[in-house]
């Protein structure tokens, strides 16, 4: 059924630290590594090797060049994958109810049995979320790695997606952000996690931690703030130094 | 987006289909055919346009084979629901040719020839709102998209049934339907320009920085992309070949929509050549409906391309 679930009380979903993410593409590389042989599986390529290689992939890490409104430099990588919306739209146009949004923990899933490509989720989705499999021309996307977080034989600590354990900086948090008390909660509330684009209305589930204030400059670091000769303080300085200062500035 | 030709014939032909099988319930219900001379290749006609405008769609399909399984989801899917009344208005086609063939009363044609005029109006219906829902792409989530195919698809049937009236020498038909047209044409112009001058006043939809979750003000510049080759993304929403030629090409559909009506009111009012007078016309009006569709596509910018082409601006 494509009718999207009433909104529950879990809601599963990540939280991505722009802060510390440092671009590596790990996560992007776990995620294509396991959902090719997950459950949802394979994510194909087309011409792998070849001049013009193609394939699904469910996570894409982009770098930007920002210019706070402080009017300070810095570069920021993103990594733009399913946040698993309250209304999500990709599910409620599909007209074969091939997509769907697990109504206990709120996961936006696909049936690769019954999707019938005709990309109509993917134009619903303002962040790009769904990618085509080449071969098999059926939607594709992230499942939060259901095969692993519902998967009992693996032990409690694996049971996280793949993107999350892999990710070097732990810049990537999963856990329920229907509940205020849990770990990811605490940390949105903490550091002011945001929602993509909210006035869309697609109410993500997912949060982004905007990045921490740089330290850009000299005084930031904890050094001088100005490192030049005005910074020099004769009355402060050691009996030799204040000799050689009156020697040198005569 | 990317202007896929499946979609483009699709909209087309089977929106002529419509608008034709919409004026011949219109005009069996006013009464006006004793004879069904006009009214069968008319049925014929449309069955056509339908038939191949659908089947062009089904190419469109990944898995084209399961497309059965999209009549499953009218309660949300305006695509499920387009699909459905799609081939409902097939089956009226099919018993209202029938009932015409069998000579059946006139009350039982009248009610066929209404089901079908209300199932073609609805199928247009819903083949607009497929685009008109979609709010990542602010080009089609207006109020303009629902009036602009309706009229197109009106004024390009009305062309069909005015060719037919003159094929089968229905003097009077084909002088309504071809007034008709004539109001339709015209009204298609207004509908486009002013679903233009919308569109190019209302930009991008989304802010980068609202996007990356930055603080609004934030100066966004992409230095390194997520991949090194065009991705699936890319190839069915990037496309931005139109924003070249946008503004020639839209004075051509203009153009079109303009001269169609022309050759159409020439085969209604000349007593000689109304059968190729008519061919032109239908010819131009396709033509028009051809690139207006193109520029449909090939104009829209989804919101997603702001995560690749952010500037600041």
């Amino acid at each position: 059924m494509t009718a999207l679930p009433p909104p529950g009380n879990k809601r599963l979903g990540l939280v991505i630290d722009l802060d510390t993410c440092v671009g590596c593409h790990a996560c992007a590389v776990a995620c294509k590594q396991w959902n090719d042989a997950g459950a949802y599986g394979p994510l194909n390529d087309q011409d792998g090797y070849g001049a013009e290689p193609d394939g699904a992939w469910l996570n894409r890490v982009h770098s930007y060049d920002v210019v706070t409104p402080e009017g300070d430099a810095t570069t920021l990588h993103f990594p733009r994958s399913c946040l698993h919306c309250e209304n999500a739209a990709c599910v409620t146009v599909c007209p074969t109810g091939a997509s769907f949004k697990r109504a206990e923990d709120g996961i936006v899933l696909v049936n690769p049995d019954t999707c019938i490509g005709c990309k109509l989720c993917a134009w619903a989705c303002p962040y790009g979320a769904r990618e085509i499999d080449p071969v098999e021309k059926t939607m594709k996307k992230c499942t939060l790695c259901v095969d692993r977080i519902d998967n009992p034989a693996l032990p409690a600590h694996d049971r996280q997606p793949a993107c999350v354990q892999a990710c070097p900086t732990r810049a990537r948090h999963f856990g329920d952000l229907g509940d205020p008390q849990s770990a990811v909660s605490k940390l949105v509330a903490e550091r002011g996690g945001q929602a993509l684009a909210p006035e869309l209305g697609y109410k993500p589930t997912n949060r982004y931690l905007p990045p921490r204030k740089r330290r850009q400059r000299a005084g930031d670091t904890g050094a001088p703030a100005r490192l030049d000769d005005h910074g020099f303080d004769a009355q402060k300085a050691s009996p030799l130094l204040r000799w050689a200062d009156r020697l040198l500035s005569r | 987006m990317h202007p896929a030709a499946s979609v483009i014939l699709f909209t087309t032909l089977s929106g002529a289909g419509y608008g034709l099988l919409f004026w011949l319930g219109l005009w069996l219900l006013a009464g006006r055919e004793t004879l069904p001379d006009l009214a069968l290749p008319a049925l014929a006609v449309g069955f056509v346009l339908v038939s191949v405008g659908l089947l062009a769609s089904v190419a469109h399909l990944g898995r084209p084979l399961r497309a059965w399984r999209a009549f499953s989801q009218w309660r949300s899917s305006w695509l499920s629901r387009e699909g459905m009344i799609a081939v409902i208005s097939l089956a009226i086609l099919v018993a209202l040719a029938f009932a015409l063939v069998a000579g059946a009363a006139r009350g039982r044609v009248d009610v066929l020839a209404l089901a079908l005029c209300v199932a073609a109006a609805l199928t247009i219906y819903c083949t607009a709102r497929i685009y008109s829902s979609l709010r990542p792409i602010p080009a089609w989530h207006n109020a303009w998209v629902l009036p602009g195919y309706a009229v197109l698809a009106a004024a390009t049937g009305a062309a069909w049934l005015s060719l037919l009236a003159a094929l089968v020498a229905q003097a009077e038909a084909l002088r309504m339907v071809a007034l008709a047209s004539l109001a339709l044409f015209v009204l298609s112009v207004v509908v486009k320009v002013a679903y233009w001058r919308h569109v190019d006043r209302h930009g991008a939809g989304v802010d980068a920085a609202s996007a990356l979750a930055l603080p609004a003000g934030s100066r966004v510049m992409p230095f390194e992309a997520p991949h090194t080759e065009a991705n699936f993304l890319l190839k069915e929403m990037g496309f931005a070949l139109a924003r070249k030629h946008g503004r020639r090409l839209r004075r051509i559909v203009v153009m079109l929509l303009c001269l169609a009506p022309l050759p159409v009111l020439a085969a209604a009012f000349l007593q000689a050549g109304g059968v190729l007078a008519g061919a032109i016309g239908v010819l131009l009006a396709m033509l028009a409906v051809l690139v207006e569709r193109w520029l449909f596509f090939a104009q829209a910018r989804h919101v997603v391309m702001t995560y690749y082409d952010a500037r600041p601006s």
